[in-house]
C-alpha cells in the first residue's frame, strides 16, 4: 500500500516520525551514555548529554565487586539447556503436526494455542512447590524445566509454520528418485529448515536470557542469581544508587540480546505469519 | 494473516509415528505445567502454610481458601486494580501502535527507516534493562524527566515518582507502553502493506473520502491481525509482574500497588502461605479464561473457517 501522499500529512507524518523515534532512542542512549559517565557527572543538577571525556571505571567496577561472572555463568547454562532441548523437542512436535495426520492434531494445536495464554503467575506457586519437592530449587536443572516448559509452546508454533512452509512435494519428487522418507527429509526439507531452526533457537535464548519472574520465584539464593535478578539487586542498593554501575551492567545485559534481535526479528514474524496460517 | 495457501498435510495410512514424535513435548508440558496446575488445585483447598512448611501434613478445608478472599476486600481491590492497568495499557499501547503504523505509511522513507530503527531498539531491549534504565530517567535527585519538567516551570525539583500510587503507575504505564508498541507497530504495518492497493483504489472511485476508507477497507482488511495483536496485549497486560515487583522493590508501597501476579508472590513465596496464594492463581486463571475466550472463540473460528 503505497500510495501519493498529500503534502501536509506527509509532513505532519515526518515530524511525528522524529518525536517517535526520539522517545524510542533516547532511553537507549541514556544507558550507554551514563554507563561512560564518571560519578561527578552522573549525580549532577546538570545532565551530561555526551559522554566526552567519559571513562570505564563503571564497567570496571561491575566486573569486580557484585557477582556479574557469576551470574553470567549461571544464565549461559540455563538458557543454553533450555534452547538446546526446547528445539529437538519443538522440531520433532512441529514435523508431526504439520508433516501428519492424525487424530488428536487439532487439540494439540489448539492446546498450544491455549497454553500460551496461560499467565505462569497463575502457576509459579505450585512449580515452586513442586521444584522444592524435588530438591531442585536454585538449581540449573530446576530452572530449565520450567523454563522448557514456558518456551515450548510458541517454538512449536512457529517452526509449524517453517515446516509447513517447505512444501512436501519436494520430498516426494527425492523419494521418487528413490530416497528413503527419513533420507528425503533430511537430505531436502532440513537443510530448508536451517534457518527457521537458527531463528528460533535465537528467539528462545532471548526469552530465557531475558526471564526474570520465574527466575525470581526459583533462584532464591543470592550465589544462584540470573543475570536479570543480579541486575535487580544491583538496583535495590538505595542508599546513593550507584547509576552508572547499573547503566553498565544494563549495556552489558543488552547488548547480545539487542544484537541477537535485530539478527532475526525479520524472520521470526514471517515465520509467525506462516505459524498462523491454517495448517 | 496472509492467505498463501500452505499445502495440507497429506493423509497417510495410521501410524505410530506421529504420536512418537510427540512424546517429548507432550511430556515436557506435562510434567512443568499439567502437573502444577493440578497440583496447584489441590492446594487450593488445603490450609498450607507456614507449620505445613515444617513438616505437619496440610489439612483439608475445603472451600475456606475461596472463602476467605472472596469476602476480603483488599483481593477486590487489587484484581479492579489489575483490570484497570490491563484495560488502560492495553489500550493504549493498541491505540499507539496502530496510529503509528497507518502514519508510517505516510513518511519519508529515511524517516521510516529511523523510527523502524528505534522501535527495533526498544523491542529489543530487555525488561530489566528498560525497567533500570527509566528508573534513572525518573530518578528523584538526578533523573533527567524531573530536570526537564523544572525546565518547563513545573515543581518537581527532587519530586519522587513512586512514593504515590497513582505516579507509581504511571511510570508502570510508561515502561510497559514503551516496550510494547513496537510489536504492534511493525505487525499492524506488515499487515498494512498487504492491503492490496486496488481494493482501496475502487473503493476511491466509488466515492470514499480518505476516513471511509480506512473504516470500511483498509481496517476491515487487518481486523486478524488487531484481534490476535489486541488478545496479546490484554494477556500480557493482565500478568505483568516484572516491571510492578521490580519498580516496588525501587521504592513503591507494597500494598498500594500490588497488582494479582506481585499479589500472588507475596502471599505464597513471600508470606508462606500456599494454599490462599494458589487461590488468587487460580482466580487469576479464571479471568483469564474469561476475558480471552471472546477472542479465543473468534481466532478459533478463523482456523477453521
Amino acid at each position: 500500500m503505497a500510495r501519493a501522499t498529500r503534502r501536509p500529512l506527509r509532513l505532519a507524518a515526518n515530524l511525528g516520525g522524529l518525536v517517535v523515534f526520539l522517545l524510542c532512542a533516547f532511553p537507549v542512549y541514556w544507558m550507554v551514555n551514563s554507563s561512560l559517565l564518571p560519578r561527578n557527572r552522573i549525580r549532577n543538577p546538570e545532565p551530561s548529554w555526551v559522554p566526552l571525556g567519559g571513562t570505564f571505571d563503571n564497567y570496571r567496577r561491575v566486573f569486580d565487586t557484585g557477582r556479574f561472572f557469576d551470574a553470567m555463568q549461571m544464565s549461559l547454562m540455563v538458557t543454553l539447556l533450555t534452547v538446546l532441548v526446547v528445539l529437538v523437542f519443538a522440531f520433532l512436535a512441529a514435523v508431526a503436526v504439520s508433516r501428519f495426520r492424525f487424530r488428536g492434531r487439532t487439540s494439540f494445536v489448539v492446546t498450544l494455542l491455549v497454553i500460551q495464554m496461560i499467565p505462569v503467575e497463575g502457576l509459579f506457586i505450585s512449580q515452586y512447590k513442586m521444584l522444592e519437592g524435588l530438591a531442585l530449587l536454585n538449581t540449573v536443572l530446576g530452572l530449565t524445566i520450567v523454563y522448557v516448559a514456558s518456551v515450548l509452546p510458541f517454538t512449536i508454533w512457529t517452526l509449524r509454520g517453517f515446516v509447513a512452509g517447505v512444501p512436501y512435494e519436494l520430498e516426494e519428487a527425492a523419494m521418487m528418485d528413490g530416497c528413503t522418507r527419513v533420507q528425503a527429509f533430511r537430505r531436502v526439507t532440513f537443510p530448508l529448515l536451517a534457518p527457521g531452526l537458527v531463528a528460533t533457537g535465537v528467539f528462545g535464548f532471548i526469552q530465557a536470557w531475558n526471564e526474570f519472574t520465574l527466575a525470581v520465584v526459583v533462584m532464591t539464593r543470592e550465589e544462584s542469581k540470573t543475570l536479570p535478578l543480579w541486575l535487580s539487586i544491583f538496583t535495590d542498593v538505595n542508599r546513593g544508587t550507584d547509576w552508572g554501575a547499573i547503566m553498565a551492567g544494563s549495556t552489558l545485559i543488552a547488548i547480545p540480546v539487542v544484537l541477537f534481535f535485530l539478527l532475526v526479528q525479520g524472520r521470526m514474524v514471517a515465520g509467525l505469519t506462516a505459524g498462523a496460517v491454517k495448517g | 494473516m496472509s492467505h498463501h495457501a500452505v499445502p495440507a498435510p497429506r493423509p497417510r495410512r495410521r501410524s505410530a509415528l506421529p504420536y512418537g514424535l510427540l512424546v517429548p513435548a507432550l511430556v515436557a508440558l506435562a510434567v512443568a505445567l499439567a502437573y502444577p496446575l493440578g497440583r496447584q488445585v489441590v492446594l487450593s483447598f488445603q490450609e498450607f502454610g507456614l507449620a505445613q512448611q515444617f513438616g505437619q501434613p496440610p489439612a483439608w478445608v475445603g472451600l475456606e481458601n475461596y472463602r476467605a478472599l472472596v469476602t476480603d476486600g483488599y483481593l477486590w481491590t487489587v484484581v479492579a486494580r489489575s483490570l484497570a492497568f490491563c484495560l488502560a495499557n492495553a489500550a493504549l499501547t493498541m491505540a499507539l501502535g496502530i496510529g503509528l503504523a497507518l502514519l508510517m505509511r505516510h513518511m519519508a522513507k529515511p524517516i521510516r527507516l529511523l523510527v523502524q530503527t528505534g522501535l527495533l531498539l526498544a523491542w529489543a531491549m530487555p525488561v530489566v534493562a528498560s525497567l533500570t534504565v527509566w528508573q534513572w530517567l525518573f530518578d528523584t535527585q538526578y533523573g533527567v524527566v524531573n530536570w526537564l519538567l523544572v525546565r518547563l516551570g513545573g515543581d518537581y525539583q527532587g519530586h519522587s515518582w513512586l512514593l504515590e500510587p497513582l505516579s507509581f503507575f504511571l511510570v508502570a504505564t510508561i515502561v510497559v507502553v514503551w516496550m510494547s508498541v513496537p510489536f504492534v507497530a511493525f505487525t499492524v504495518y506488515a499487515a498494512l502493506m498487504q492491503v492490496s492497493d486496488d481494493l482501496v483504489e475502487s473503493a476511491e472511485i466509488d466515492g470514499a473520502n480518505a476516513r471511509q476508507r480506512l473504516h470500511h477497507v483498509v481496517l476491515p482488511s487487518v481486523r486478524p491481525v488487531l484481534l490476535i495483536v489486541g488478545l496479546l496485549q490484554v494477556i500480557w497486560d493482565l500478568r505483568v509482574f516484572t516491571q510492578i515487583y521490580v519498580l516496588q522493590q525501587a521504592g513503591g508501597t507494597t500494598r498500594d500497588t500490588n497488582l494479582l501476579g506481585t499479589y500472588i508472590y507475596r502471599l505464597g513465596i513471600g508470606g508462606g502461605d500456599f494454599g490462599t496464594a494458589s487461590a488468587v492463581a487460580l482466580f487469576m486463571l479464571a479471568l483469564t479464561v474469561l476475558i480471552t475466550a471472546p477472542y479465543v472463540r473468534a481466532m478459533l473460528r478463523q482456523e477453521n473457517g
